[in-house]
Order: C-alpha cells, then sequence, then structure tokens
C-alpha cells in the first residue's frame, strides 16, 4: 500500500465515518488538512466566519440528525475562540469530535507562533482529548474519537494535529472495530433493579415521570411514550427533553423548573414515586435541595453513574441506555399484566387537573404592543407546530419552550446547560444543513442574535435558509427581569442604548430584513416569512420590553413556591437564595 | 453520613501523557480534596499506578469514585478504605546529629520506628522510615523539634490483603 500523508488519512478517516458536513476556519497549522479537503467532494466543508460559530453549528446538526458533529479549527486562537462551542456541547452531551491544528511537534512548548496548550485548555470541556504525536497513530486516534463521542453518555472529543503529522506520510488502515480496555458503557440495565423499579412504579397513589435529554440523545422516545401511555401517569420533560414526549398529548403536564408549568412543579412536589429517566437534576430544575420531592421514593434510569446521586439522592437506581432499560421495563409489565393504581390514579389526576386549571401560562394580551409569548404562538400556528427551532439564551429561550409545543425529540434545539448567547443562528444553520426539507427557525433576542450576527454571511454563502425570530426589546430581557425582581429596578448595563437597524443589516448580508411593531401584523409576518422557502428572513419583532417570564420559581424557593404571572406581587428573595443565581 | 472521613483510592490507569492531568483537574475543577497523590508506571509498562488520599462524607466519596471512573484513561479503581488492605507510606528525614549524645538519640530512634540511616555526615543523619501515615507523625513528633532539618514524604499508597488483585 503507497503511503499518504496524515492530512489525507485524516480525510478518508472522515469519509469511512461517513461525515458528510464539516465546520471550520482554515489557519496556518491546519493548511496540510485543507488542502486534502479540496481534493475530494466527498466531505463538504462549511466555512463559517468566526471559530464560535463552527462548533456551535456542528452542535445544532448533531442535535437536529443525531449524528456526531464535526469541527476543523487551525492552532491557538482558532481553538480558543471554539472553546465556548465546546464547552456547550459538552453541558448538553452532543456528539461531536473537534479536529485542531497544533505547532509542529518539534515546536510544542516553546511559545511558537499560534501555539497554544489545546489539550490542557480543552481538557476540563470534552469527554475526552488526544494530542497525535506520530501519524501511524493518526487513523487509529479518528476511530477512537468518534467511538467516545458518540457512545455511552455523549459528549464532545478533541484531536490535537501538529503540522507535521498532517504532512509525515503512512500507510492507511482504518481499524473497522475499537475496543477500549478502559472504556465499555453500560447499556443494559440490571434486571434485578429493573424488576425493583417496576414494583415501585406500580405500588405508587401519586406517580410522576419527569425525563431529560438523555432520552433524545439515546433515542428513548418510542419506548417514553409506550411506557406512559401504558401506565397512564403524569409526565414532565426537562428543558433538553422537550419533544421526547408530545407536548400536544393529555399526559404531558408542560416543562418543570424555575419557568415550569404550575402543574408540573406542584406535581413533583407532591408526588410519592418519581420516575427519572435521562434527567440529572440541574439546580434549574430542583430548586432549592431540601425542599425537591419531599414526599417521593425515586426511580433514576442514566447511562452515566455520576448523574445518580449527585444532586439528588435516590432509592431505586439504574444504569444503563433510556431505549433498553424502558423496552425491559414495558416487556416485565406486559408480561406479567401488571396495572397501575387505577383509584388513586384517579384521584391525582383530579388534584392535577385542578392546577392546571390555573392556566399558569396564561398572560395578558394586547392591541397595541407586541407580547413575545403571542409571536411564539403565532409561530407555532403558522408552522403546524412541525418546525425545528433553535433558540439563543434568555427570556425568548423560556418563552419559546413554554409557548412552542414540540411533539417529536430532536425538534427543539437550544443551549440548556452553559447557557450560551450566540448559540442559536450558527445551530439552526447546522440543523438545517442536515434537514433540508424541514423548516427551521431561530428564536432569538436583540442581545443574543448580537454575539453570531457574522453567520448570517456563512448562511448566504451555503443558503441555508432559516427565519431568524428576534424577540427585540432593547433590553438583556432575563437580566432585566432578575434586576426587576430583585435588585429593586436597578437596571445596571441591560439597556442597549443603540441598536443596528435589524432589516437594513439582514439585507446587507443579502437576505430578507422585516420589521413587525403591530400585533395584527404578527402573523402575516410569519406566513409571508415562511412561504419563502429558500431565503432566509430576519423578522425583527418589536416586543413589549416590560415583560416577563412567568411563572418563576425564585431562586432559593421550593417547587410549590411559584410566583405566577398575574398573582403575585414580585418580592425580593431572601438572601440565602440570591447566591444561588 | 457527613463525617469528613480519609480515604486511600487506588487507581489504574492508561500511562499516557496528561492522565495525571486528566485526574488531578477533576479534583481541582469539582472542588474535591487531594491529601496527598502519588503515582509510577507498573509491572505492565502501558499502566500506570495512581494512589490518593482524599477525604469527604459518603456521597462526596461516591461522586469521587463515579468520576474517576467516567475518565477514559482510567481502568480501575479500588476504594483501599473499604478493604482490608496495607498502607505505606516513605519519610526521609534530615535531622541534626551534632555531638555523641544526640547522635546516639537520633540513632536508637530511628531504631525504635524501624528506620535507616542513608547518610552520615560529622553533623547530619538522612533517616528513611516507612509505615502508616501515622506512623510517621509519630517519628517527627518523638524527634526534638529544632533537630528536623528537611523533611520528604512520599504520599500514602497502599495494596489489599488476601487474593483481591486490582489488573486490567
Amino acid at each position: 500500500m503507497e503511503p499518504i500523508t496524515g492530512a489525507e488519512i485524516l480525510v478518508r478517516c472522515l469519509k469511512e465515518e461517513g461525515v458528510e458536513h464539516i465546520f471550520g476556519y482554515p489557519g496556518g497549522s491546519v493548511l496540510h488538512i485543507y488542502d486534502a479537503l479540496y481534493a475530494q467532494e466527498d466531505v463538504q466543508h462549511i466555512l463559517v466566519r468566526h471559530e464560535q460559530a463552527a462548533t456551535h453549528a456542528a452542535d445544532g446538526y448533531a442535535r437536529a440528525s443525531g449524528k456526531p458533529g464535526v469541527v476543523l479549527v487551525t492552532s491557538g486562537p482558532g481553538v480558543t475562540n471554539a472553546v465556548t462551542g465546546i464547552a456547550t456541547a459538552y453541558m448538553d452531551s452532543i456528539p461531536m469530535v473537534i479536529f485542531s491544528g497544533q505547532v509542529p511537534t518539534a515546536l510544542i512548548g516553546n511559545d511558537a507562533f499560534q501555539e497554544v496548550d489545546t489539550v490542557g485548555i480543552t481538557r476540563p470541556c470534552v469527554k475526552h482529548n488526544f494530542l497525535v504525536k506520530d501519524v501511524r497513530q493518526l487513523a487509529e486516534t479518528v476511530k477512537k474519537a468518534f467511538f467516545i463521542a458518540t457512545t455511552g453518555r455523549p459528549g464532545p472529543v478533541l484531536v490535537d494535529l501538529p503540522k507535521d503529522v498532517t504532512i509525515s506520510k503512512t500507510e492507511y488502515h482504518y481499524p473497522k472495530k475499537i475496543k477500549l480496555r478502559s472504556y465499555s458503557p453500560t447499556v443494559r440495565g440490571h434486571a434485578g433493579q429493573i424488576r425493583k423499579a417496576v414494583d415501585l412504579i406500580l405500588s405508587a397513589k401519586r406517580p410522576m415521570i419527569y425525563t431529560g435529554g438523555g432520552v433524545v440523545l439515546s433515542e428513548g422516545s418510542t419506548e417514553l411514550v409506550e411506557l406512559t401511555q401504558l401506565l397512564g401517569y403524569p409526565i414532565t420533560n426537562t428543558l433538553m427533553g422537550l419533544g421526547a414526549y408530545p407536548a400536544t398529548d393529555r399526559q404531558f403536564v408542560g416543562m418543570l423548573g424555575m419557568h415550569g408549568t404550575y402543574e408540573a412543579n406542584m406535581a413533583m412536589h407532591d408526588c410519592d414515586v418519581l420516575i427519572a429517566i435521562g434527567a440529572r437534576f440541574d439546580d434549574r430544575v430542583t430548586g432549592k435541595l431540601e425542599k425537591f420531592c419531599p414526599t417521593a421514593r425515586i426511580v433514576h434510569i442514566d447511562i452515566d453513574p455520576s448523574s445518580i446521586s449527585k444532586n439528588v439522592r435516590v432509592d431505586i437506581p439504574i444504569v444503563g441506555s433510556v431505549p433498553h432499560v424502558l423496552r425491559s421495563m414495558i416487556n416485565v409489565i406486559r408480561d406479567e399484566k401488571l396495572r397501575p393504581d387505577a383509584e388513586a390514579l384517579a384521584l391525582w389526576w383530579r388534584q392535577i387537573e385542578q392546577w392546571r386549571g390555573m392556566e399558569s401560562l396564561r398572560y395578558r394580551n394586547s392591541d397595541a404592543v407586541i407580547k413575545p409569548q403571542f409571536v411564539i404562538e403565532q409561530l407555532y400556528k403558522v408552522t403546524a407546530g412541525q418546525a425545528i427551532i433553535t433558540s439563543d439564551v434568555g427570556q425568548h429561550q423560556m418563552w419559546a419552550a413554554q409557548y412552542y409545543l414540540f411533539d417529536r425529540p430532536r425538534q427543539w434545539i437550544n443551549s440548556g446547560g452553559l447557557g450560551t448567547m450566540g448559540f442559536g443562528l450558527p445551530a439552526a444553520m447546522g440543523a438545517k444543513l442536515a434537514m433540508p426539507d424541514q423548516d427551521v427557525a431561530c428564536v432569538t433576542g436583540d442581545g443574543s442574535i448580537q454575539m453570531m450576527l457574522q453567520e448570517l454571511s456563512t448562511m448566504k454563502q451555503y443558503c441555508t435558509p432559516v427565519k431568524i425570530v428576534n424577540l427585540n426589546n432593547g433590553y438583556l430581557g432575563m437580566v432585566r427581569q432578575w434586576q426587576e425582581f430583585f435588585y429593586q429596578k436597578r437596571y445596571s448595563m441591560t439597556y442597549f442604548e443603540a441598536l443596528p437597524n435589524f432589516v437594513m443589516l439582514a439585507e446587507a448580508y443579502g437576505h430578507v430584513g422585516m420589521r413587525i411593531e403591530k400585533p395584527g401584523d404578527v402573523e402575516g409576518a410569519l406566513r409571508e416569512a415562511f412561504a419563502m422557502k429558500d431565503r432566509t428572513v430576519f423578522l425583527d419583532f418589536i416586543t413589549d420590553p416590560s415583560e416577563n417570564v412567568f411563572p418563576m420559581i425564585p431562586s432559593g424557593g421550593g417547587q410549590n413556591e411559584m410566583l405566577l404571572a398575574e398573582r403575585d406581587e414580585m418580592v425580593s428573595t431572601h438572601e440565602e437564595g440570591m447566591v444561588l443565581v | 453520613m457527613n463525617n469528613n472521613n480519609r480515604h486511600l483510592i487506588s487507581i489504574l490507569m492508561e500511562n499516557e501523557s496528561g492522565a495525571l492531568s486528566r485526574v488531578a483537574n477533576l479534583f481541582s475543577a469539582r472542588g474535591y480534596n487531594i491529601e496527598s497523590l502519588t503515582v509510577a508506571p507498573t509491572d505492565d509498562p502501558t499502566l500506570s499506578r495512581l494512589t490518593l488520599v482524599t477525604s469527604g462524607n459518603e456521597q462526596i466519596i461516591e461522586q469521587i469514585v463515579k468520576q474517576l471512573n467516567k475518565l477514559i484513561d482510567v481502568v480501575k479503581l479500588i476504594d483501599l478504605t473499604e478493604t482490608d488492605a496495607i498502607e505505606r507510606e516513605l519519610m526521609l528525614v534530615k535531622t541534626k546529629a551534632v555531638g555523641g549524645e544526640q547522635r546516639a538519640e537520633m540513632k536508637r530512634l530511628a531504631e525504635i520506628f524501624d528506620g535507616h540511616i542513608l547518610d552520615v555526615t560529622d553533623s547530619t543523619y538522612t533517616i528513611e522510615l516507612t509505615g502508616r501515615g501515622q506512623k510517621l507523625d509519630n517519628f517527627l513528633r518523638a524527634v526534638e523539634k529544632d533537630a528536623i532539618l528537611e523533611v520528604v514524604r512520599s504520599g500514602a499508597t497502599g495494596i489489599a490483603r488476601g487474593q483481591k488483585a486490582l489488573h486490567a
């Protein structure tokens, strides 16, 4: 076999992994790789305008398709720019493989031009990383990287490639399979634990199912729906888990947590058996830990043992992949013809319906000023609930999560863990590339959108038509909301005295811009925008600057201590809560 | 339950550059204590054995063990505190040894603690001691404070008693 260069080996490895798109930005240390990419057509390279966008776009691509996102950046600033996106993917367990250029091995440690300790900088925010020092190890390392990124609890894996490694030659051999003695995630749940869990679940008088992003990541939605409907239990999803259970189904009680529905949080608080599936008891979900589900015995299914009993002690832990474990549970229940306590369940549902009757997501609409919630409702209506929605971070993110009813997994794409402003636009571009036949909308705000605006240029180059729904209130709304509630309305640095003309800006990038100021124009504008199938449209909705996100559990509060829009006067939280953020 | 107990955790890991950093990084990133840490390759040169002493309540130790296991480079680990184990630490102590009385006293103390004098000058002794941390502490307490010139401790390492063995 003819020896080929490291760069050629890398490109051949990508083909073997079925990689169709790679998001990146060239530079000195990766020139050889770019030369190898130039000579082929199987892997399409998307040239972003900033390395952070490369990682977010690859992330959105992965979340929409389930396939790993692939990134290529140069050494030094190429890597440091990418770190935010890598950390974003890490916090949400997104499969991603990042290839970074590095100075030649002989120069490593010499403070060479565009040198940083990439492996060191990224270590805390990757599932694993590698520095390839010998071209003979390259192919195997790439195989390992994809294997680690996509199995178990997924996550980003970085491969650092010194320039000389991409130039040196060796014979190409790509291993078909890889086995790591130190890494073998548990897929099947322990039969004894599953049996115990089923018994506890069926003994419940006030059961609650609480599921997270793990159901989406593991493709466990089918099993989740089957089990939930078999049991007839109420179900809530976390911000990351939305879509895993259809939001339009009666058993779904809405999202839970800080901005969750009244019925979801009250049912969590009062339940006697909690079934946690692919969720990690994040602080935005639990509120004050001492007040979390005080009467519940807890079953927790997760592929990552370290997620279990990390924040909340659980009674029956099951380590395994969600679809496998749920299938086993369904089999036990069906085979033994087990039934839940129908009488208790009916009573429990009566209680939940009473809570639901509070209509905690009700808001006062207006004829004069556009309410942001109204825009999301209209977006839902115009897209018939079928679009892929990405979001940035802030109030608009919560409204999108609350008012767009997601009926299928991978439809809702947002930075839940790290909360990265700027995520939405490049993620929408990545999602559109992965799913070209689906409508993609990016719900954003005037703060977030300005963090990754330059990607409008990339979107023009690669014709990725996305509808940008900008809820423009002139404020960093979520921070302003906290300042209103907890800092006696001292709006420190949350008002933008200057904002660009987003319509002209969109047009400058070659897209369509629309400014919408009246509630009566919202639906029409959305219809017009979505009718332009092949254009990116920037819809700049001028919304009520004083609107707040409700319900809200103030920091330090328990799940049953929600503030509702029309019921509660917001009061300062106690000091203990202030430090909880 | 809430007692901060001392734990001796022994880890078999890939002998690769960066593996040690991953362990150290994990402890600092998650705010866990490391009291001591010792690491060296094993008889199989592709593997390293790392032993660390940490402390925390039951829940923290459970998380530490889980988080360590999650590191891709970690092959296996054992919490030696949970099993019947031998624990040893090496200490080198340089002491003053001036005049007949002090030299005799130092030599006698070293003997009592099963130590060896490795280096002798006209004014110093360098003594080697091994044992559990407690024993080394006791030796230092027994020696007159002004006489200690330098102390070097390896940190604790350990191995399970009996048939139990950690291998890849």
